[in-house]
């Protein structure tokens, strides 16, 4: 129960100083958008429903990238992060804490881009719009984890694409072929197993990322 | 000054049981034998004919390099969670040596993809895919190690991202199989040896040799790198 209550007071705080600074989701939304039109431009004539749908989930798991790359920087930029480890509560609360709010940035970042992909593009299926729910728990939770890794090294910024694009190719795989095949149960199924099995590995090692 | 020394000399034990040299003769006897088992007694392919040869490094050098990986997993669940104070260079060195050998998967994938479908790289290759991927991931691993002062927090990261490594590869490969389905809806039949005789033996001796090169490369950088911490040791003990 307290770890509930401590998962609900560290995602709280993240939304509150979002809301209050609004760094991350309005670049994420003009992110977003600004990949689409690239895409206009990119891709020579019309394109299919199906090289569309590719541009979706590139277009996703990049706007996802730069939430995550933002996720830790506030606690580095006010060095909070010691505070947080000190805290006394379960380190792994840091993480689930962590992913529900960049999930809150993601989907409210989708809630505006998936009418604009219809808008621009194609209509989106009832199949899609699951599937871009189920890889959204894998993005921010497999993400938020690389996010406190990179964000303790020199490299910073530069090393969480490189740490999470391979780690999201089955996301990617399951979400594609959900949004294109007329039977998607066993990608959907892909991406439901990607996330529990990973949400346990990040769940049950996130100590050892943020412990000296 | 003795006494620092001398933990620095005990923190860091022989490496493993079976003397180097004995290990490095019998590699370059193994790796001599399956050289001349795949040119002189393996049976030409029918099919793909004298080519096909590759096929038994190929497949003894991928299998190698998941040992590799997987190896170097293990060790980093050793670091996690007994607390092993070497598991976290040997744990680098395996992946190091799996990357070194996920490197041959690559380019003898390629020569083999070229000789059967004429192109250097297929995407319906599901094992030269999965290599792929892996080797960007394990890539990512070098880049994130080398970011981070050496200590106890390069060492959980490093073996925190080597364990996400194994939950990976199955999770990749069924994702590989998957994707077939709505990129190849064809099927390619390239009419698989027929295993049993001399390409058994073939495959089985080549499959040995690969491993045991594999430990002994191990073993060498292992020793040197403990070598190198040994070294470091010593030098702050004078200095």
């Amino acid at each position: 129960m307290t770890y509930i209550r401590d998962v609900g007071a560290l995602a709280r705080k993240d939304l509150l100083l979002e809301l209050r600074a609004r760094d991350t989701l309005p670049a994420m939304l003009l992110f977003v958008a600004a990949v689409f039109v690239v895409f206009h431009f990119a891709v020579p004539g019309t394109p299919s429903r199906l090289e569309t749908t590719g541009l979706l989930w590139v277009a996703i798991l990049f706007t996802a990238l730069l939430g995550l790359g933002r996720a830790f920087v506030p606690e580095r930029e006010q060095r909070t992060f010691d505070g947080l480890v000190l805290a006394p509560c379960d380190r792994s609360a840091i993480w689930l804490a962590k992913s529900i709010a960049t999930l809150a940035f993601l989907v409210a970042a989708e809630v505006v881009a998936l009418p604009l992909y219809a808008l621009f593009f194609h209509p989106i299926g009832g199949a899609t719009v699951l599937a871009v729910l189920l890889a959204d728990l894998g993005i921010c939770g497999v993400g938020t984890f690389l996010g406190a890794m990179a964000v303790v090294t020199r490299a910073r910024d530069l090393l969480l694409p490189l740490l999470f694009l391979p780690l999201a190719m089955p996301i990617v795989v399951g979400a594609v072929g959900a949004s294109v095949v007329a039977s998607p149960g066993r990608y959907l199924l892909l991406l439901a197993l990607y996330d529990l099995l990973f949400a346990v590995v990040c769940w049950a090692s996130f100590e050892y990322v943020v412990a000296e | 000054m003795s006494s620092p020394s001398s933990t620095a000399a005990a923190t860091i034990p022989a490496v493993g049981r079976i003397h180097l040299p004995a290990l490095a003769v019998s590699s370059l006897v193994l790796v001599t034998t399956a050289l001349a088992f795949v040119f002189f007694v393996a049976p030409n392919d029918q099919s793909l004919g004298f080519a096909q040869r590759i096929f038994y490094f190929h497949v003894s050098i991928a299998f190698t390099a998941y040992a590799c990986f997987i190896c170097g997993a293990w060790q980093a669940l050793r670091h996690l969670w007994k607390r092993d104070p070497r598991a976290d260079l040997a744990s680098y060195v395996c992946v190091h040596q799996g990357l070194i050998f996920g490197t041959l998967v690559l380019i003898t994938g390629s020569i083999w993809a070229k000789i059967a479908w004429g192109r250097w790289w297929i995407w319906s290759e599901d094992e030269l895919v999965l290599f792929l991927v892996l080797y960007l991931f394990y890539g990512a691993y070098f880049m994130l190690r080398f970011s981070v002062d050496p200590g106890p927090q390069r060492a959980n990261l490093s073996a925190v991202y080597a364990l996400f490594g194994v939950v990976l590869i199955p999770v990749s490969f069924a994702a590989i199989r998957l994707a077939k389905a709505y990129f190849h809806p064809e099927v390619f039949t390239l009419h698989g040896p027929n295993f049993g005789g001399w390409i058994l033996v073939t495959y089985c001796i080549a499959q040995v040799a690969m491993l045991v090169l594999a430990y002994t490369l191990y073993r060498l950088e292992l020793g040197s790198k403990r070598l190198d911490v040994r070294l470091r040791r010593l030098r702050e003990v004078l200095a």
